[in-house]
């Protein structure tokens, strides 16, 4: 079989859309992909452009795995402008002349940022925001401003809608002060109705954009040095100004498809058919150029779908495009807004059910059929929570009374909602609720894991997890299949529910817990679990009374074990600020114990290969030292990674090493549910990657940012914002009660990551409990990191003061001066390391661990 | 190396004094070169296995943590977690894991008994 060759024009999101899913289905390899890209970078995310501002570099922009570029049948063309297409020769021409055969056709090539004719529009300072290269213009553009003017750069945003939005929040965090100027009567008119435009505006305004409605720009004028000055208004009004942005819209960017003689709809967009095709069955066009049953459409899951459908008609099936949704949730400065279904009521007979909070800044609508029964529509703002809940409900019967869904949490009982089979759950992988149902019941899935894996549910933003899993424990609990929270077969209740039994009856060893709440002895899976509890709770020593026992492979002897059964030891360098004297005495013990020395990941330093029999002599002389405990082998907080901040580095903003001491001393011995990690940046340049850790915080002019929620394990997530500019108590505050909160509730070994997408209503929902106290936990919680506090003591000290614990650091119980004989080591690259066990058969040279030891 | 005393059998071992071992804590000790896993339970018996964990080839049986599965007392190895019964040795959860190379799964059970407070092993009689 030969290739057909099949390229693409435009690199954006649905034309990485479209290769991915070809190279991920057309396994025999029937097509090869050439993707002409005009921009000078492979296909980014650019509904998170806007992120740029708190990025390192726009690679972090990108868009799934950089390998598919390096596929073999796929070849990219950066900086390549396809200029002309010859159907009849069935020839891309490209920039500079080239020509490009196909086969098949793939138009991709998207919308351009369109504004209205303005005479000094095209003035220095003047902007559009459609693209890395514009963001990255906007940016220099202001920090040059504001380095010349010496004063907060003034900036103005035409159009009120969601990129206006947007491009507003933007300059608000570049430092400028903002306006943004609507042409229309209400901001986001398009999504939103009076009442909500109302909210928003007032929401907006209280972060400090200023909003002018119903306003039309006339002329953008020159200030005395040529660039952009002043904006001139229909009525007569006048605005200073430093930069404008245009945020009017977008057209299709469909001159290739007109020239090349192909159908063009009647706002513009490449007409195609419900497969994707155009009249020419060798071209396609797909995404935001295409004009599919009438319209193009500017969201990126539509366009996605229609890569998807692409692709699955080149390789034979018959999928269709099945209509878009237009629904939006988006958080705007901070904002919730989110409109789906029929919002604007243009259902005959429609009835709209309004709860609006002018305080609090709620707005939220609901658009039902004449009988108030079934939903059609509906606007949130300020609180979109249900949104989840509720967009796919859209064409059916809302159980019990609708108002449940709009008043505040809990004035109404909600009825309980049993989502039709075709609703879509969720939309980034397009899965309904029928084929998570079909997972549950035909595949065996019965774990949110498992669902996951089978349907990719939830894999990609997560946002629609607590749905997936409500649906799950809805079926499972239909089939009579038990949905089993239990521990393991000694606990029958989940984690949290043993976490607050113990609370409740305040019982401290587990022989009491595994009388009161289980049965049988214990496993190692309750016993460490207890084991962890109890610490969280009480904070006493995980050795102490009967605990030991309890304790996992590395607590049980405050050591992390290695692969053949001896330890590694890292003692504590809090923010990574470590004395000189301390590192010359960690580099005699490993010189003294002949340990294997690595720099963790966690600015310390690890020591390995120490037997059990060694440790508290080498932990005396850390603690004689005053060093103590790192807990690298505790579920538990490990370190706090920092840089170095505004003490010493040219762009720092605040002493980030001095936030990293003060949190690390503050959480150190504090035992979680899995590992804890925080980190802390000196300014936006995220020279410490906080946000690739539990907790990160990251300096601002004017205090700090929360991050929280960026450790995934296998699946990385960056940690999502959980409060901004906050001082110095108010950081220590948020981040006792979001650990505390997640000690609480999270699962076993569950990390923070997984915890906040699973946690019903998301991290908005966090937010609400741990900084604004809804549930009126917070003094609790505040209580109880309080008495961690007051309470930590070091724990290896304590070990060593005890003789009785330190009984269990003996070799053999009858040969207590004997190591382990079975030990074997080789030298590699100056140290020494295991040896494997071909080595230890070919009787390679081996070193006995004894012999390296000097002093003991 | 410390002597380690002799009893009447040449297999038979003392290891230490039962008071040396806390409940649900395992010890390590060499009898005859070989590493012996020794556990006292709460309910007060005392038990002995081999101290190699078959699944990761290092000998750490002693330091894992106890437990039951249904009325099974076990240890679980600290190092990949599979459990085995301390009964007859049988590995009772794999961890879909293998053994490593010329390693039988299961562990080998030493006898026990207590002798005027002392705990006495007998390699011969390993099962
Ligand atoms: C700031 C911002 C925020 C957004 N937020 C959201 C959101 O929250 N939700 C949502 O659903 N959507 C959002 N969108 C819209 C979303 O980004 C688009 O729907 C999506 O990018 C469309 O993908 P596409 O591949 O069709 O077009 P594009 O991503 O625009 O890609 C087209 C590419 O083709 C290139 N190209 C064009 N002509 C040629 C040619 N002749 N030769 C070679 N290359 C060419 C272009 O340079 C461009 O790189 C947002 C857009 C912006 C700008
Ligand atoms: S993050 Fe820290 S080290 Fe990096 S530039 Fe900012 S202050 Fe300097």
């Amino acid at each position: 079989m030969t290739t057909e060759h099949i390229v693409v024009v435009g690199g954006g999101m649905v034309a990485h859309r479209f290769t991915e899913a070809l190279r991920a289905r057309d396994t025999a390899g029937r097509y090869s992909v050439e993707v002409l890209a005009e921009e000078p970078r492979a296909p980014y995310d650019r509904v998170a452009l806007t992120s740029y501002f708190q990025l390192k570099s726009p690679d972090e922009l990108q868009l799934g795995d950089p390998a598919l570029w390096h596929d073999p049948l796929v070849t990219l063309h950066r900086d390549t402008r396809a200029t002309g297409v010859d159907r009849d020769r069935r020839i891309v021409r490209v920039d500079g002349g080239r020509e490009v055969a196909y086969d098949h056709l793939v138009l991709a090539t998207g919308s351009y940022a369109w504004a209205p004719p303005t005479p000094g529009a095209d003035l220095p300072g003047v902007f559009m925001y459609r693209t890395v290269d514009d963001v990255a213009a906007l940016r220099g553009w202001v920090e040059e401003r504001r380095a010349a003017l010496g004063r907060p750069v003034r900036g103005a945003v035409i159009g009120g809608g969601l990129l206006g939005l947007e491009a507003a929040g933007a300059l608000q965090s570049l430092g400028a002060v903002s306006t943004v100027i609507q042409f229309a009567d209400r901001l986001m008119n398009l999504q939103v109705d009076e009442g909500g435009g109302e909210a928003l505006k007032r929401l907006i305004e209280r972060m400090g954009v200023t909003v002018r409605c119903n306003t039309a720009t006339q002329e953008i004028r020159a200030g005395k040095d040529g660039h952009v000055g002043s904006l001139l208004f229909a009525d007569g009004g006048e605005q200073l100004v430093d930069v404008v942005v245009f945020a009017t819209g977008v057209r299709p960017r469909d001159e290739l498809g007109a020239t090349a003689g192909l159908e063009i709809g009647a706002r513009g967009g490449v007409v195609v058919d419900d497969t994707c095709l155009t009249a020419d069955p060798a071209v396609s066009a797909i995404g935001e150029v295409a004009c599919i049953q009438g319209a193009c459409l500017g969201l990126i899951a539509p366009g996605n779908t229609m890569a998807e459908i692409a692709v699955d008609r080149l390789l034979g099936g018959s999928s269709t495009f099945p209509g878009a949704d237009m629904a939006t949730k988006l958080k705007l400065l901070g904002v919730d807004v989110a409109s789906f279904g029929d919002a604007f009521a243009t259902t005959p007979g429609a009835l709209e059910m309004v709860y609006a909070d002018p305080v609090n800044g709620v707005y939220k609508k609901l658009v039902l059929t004449d009988d108030a029964t079934t939903l059609l529509g509906g606007v949130l703002v300020g609180d979109a929570s249900a949104y989840a809940s509720l967009r796919p409900m859209v064409g059916a019967a809302l159980p019990g009374d609708p108002a449940a869904w709009i008043l505040p949490e809990g004035s109404v009982e909600k009825g309980e909602i049993e989502l039709p089979d075709s609703a879509g759950v969720c939309s980034c992988n397009n899965v309904s609720a029928g084929a998570i149902r079909d997972a549950v019941n035909h595949d065996g899935c019965h774990d949110l894991g498992a669902v996951k894996a089978c349907t990719k549910a939830g894999t990609s933003c997560g946002s629609c997890l607590p749905l997936v899993k409500k649906i799950m424990g809805t079926e499972l609990e239909k089939s009579g299949i038990e949905v089993s929270n239990a521990l393991c077969e000694h606990f029958a209740l989940s984690r949290t529910q043993l976490f607050n039994a113990i609370k409740v009856a305040e019982v401290t060893t587990f022989s009491e817990v595994i009388e009161r709440f289980g049965t049988g002895r214990g496993c190692d899976i309750c016993k460490p679990t207890v084991g962890s509890i109890l610490a969280s709770l009480y904070n006493a020593h995980v050795l102490g009374d009967d605990r030991a026992a309890l304790q996992d492979t590395n607590d049980r002897v405050m050591a992390n074990m290695q692969k053949d059964g001896t330890y590694s030891v890292v003692p504590r360098v809090p923010g990574g600020e470590i004395l000189p004297e301390h590192l010359i005495l960690i580099g005699q013990i490993a010189q003294d114990y002949g340990l294997y020395t690595k720099i963790t990941g966690g600015q310390r330093i690890d020591l390995f290969g120490a037997r059990l029999e060694q440790l508290p002599s080498i932990w005396k002389r850390l603690v004689d030292a005053g060093m103590e405990s790192g807990h690298a082998y505790g579920k538990s907080l490990r370190t706090v990674k920092s840089c170095v901040g505004s003490t010493w580095c040219r762009y720092g903003v605040q002493d980030s090493v001095g936030m990293a001491i003060a949190l690390e001393l503050r959480y150190r011995g504090l035992r979680s549910p899995h590992k804890l990690k925080l980190g802390v940046s000196g300014c936006a340049r995220e020279c410490a990657e906080a946000r690739g850790k539990d907790v990160g915080v990251i300096a601002t002019d004017k205090g700090w940012n929360v991050y929280v929620g960026g450790n995934g394990g296998f699946t990385p997530v960056h940690a999502q914002l959980l409060v901004e500019d906050v001082p110095d108590d108010q950081v220590f505050q948020v981040i006792d009660r979001y650990l505390m909160y997640y000690i609480r509730t999270a699962d076993r070994l569950q990390r923070t990551a997984p915890w906040q997408q699973e946690h019903e209503g998301g991290l908005d929902r966090i937010r609400e409990i741990v900084v604004e106290d809804s549930l009126g936990l917070g003094a609790e919680l505040d209580a109880h990191m309080a008495r961690h506090i007051d309470s930590y003591e070091d724990e290896w000290k304590a070990v060593l003061n005890d003789p009785v614990r330190l009984q269990q650091f003996t070799s053999f119980v009858n040969a207590p001066d004997q190591a382990d004989p079975t030990l074997a080591y080789v030298e590699q690259r100056g140290q020494r390391r295991p040896a494997t066990p071909e080595e230890r058969a070919g009787g390679a040279v081996l070193i006995a661990p004894s012999t390296l030891e000097v002093r003991s | 190396m410390t002597a380690v005393p002799a009893t009447a059998s040449s297999t038979a071992t003392v290891v230490c004094a039962y008071d040396r071992l806390t409940p649900e804590l395992g010890v390590a000790a060499l009898v005859g070169g070989e590493q012996v896993a020794i556990f006292r339970l709460a309910d007060g018996s005392v038990h002995a296995v081999q101290n190699l964990d078959p699944f990761s080839g290092a000998s750490v049986m002693s330091r894992g943590i106890t437990g039951s599965r249904g009325d099974v007392p076990t240890i679980a190895s600290p190092i990949y977690k599979q459990v085995f019964s301390l009964l007859d040795g049988t590995c009772l959860v794999t961890m879909d894991k293998s053994p490593k190379d010329g390693q039988a799964p299961d562990l080998v059970v030493y006898p026990v008994t207590l002798d005027n407070g002392q705990v006495i092993i007998d390699l011969a009689g390993s099962e």
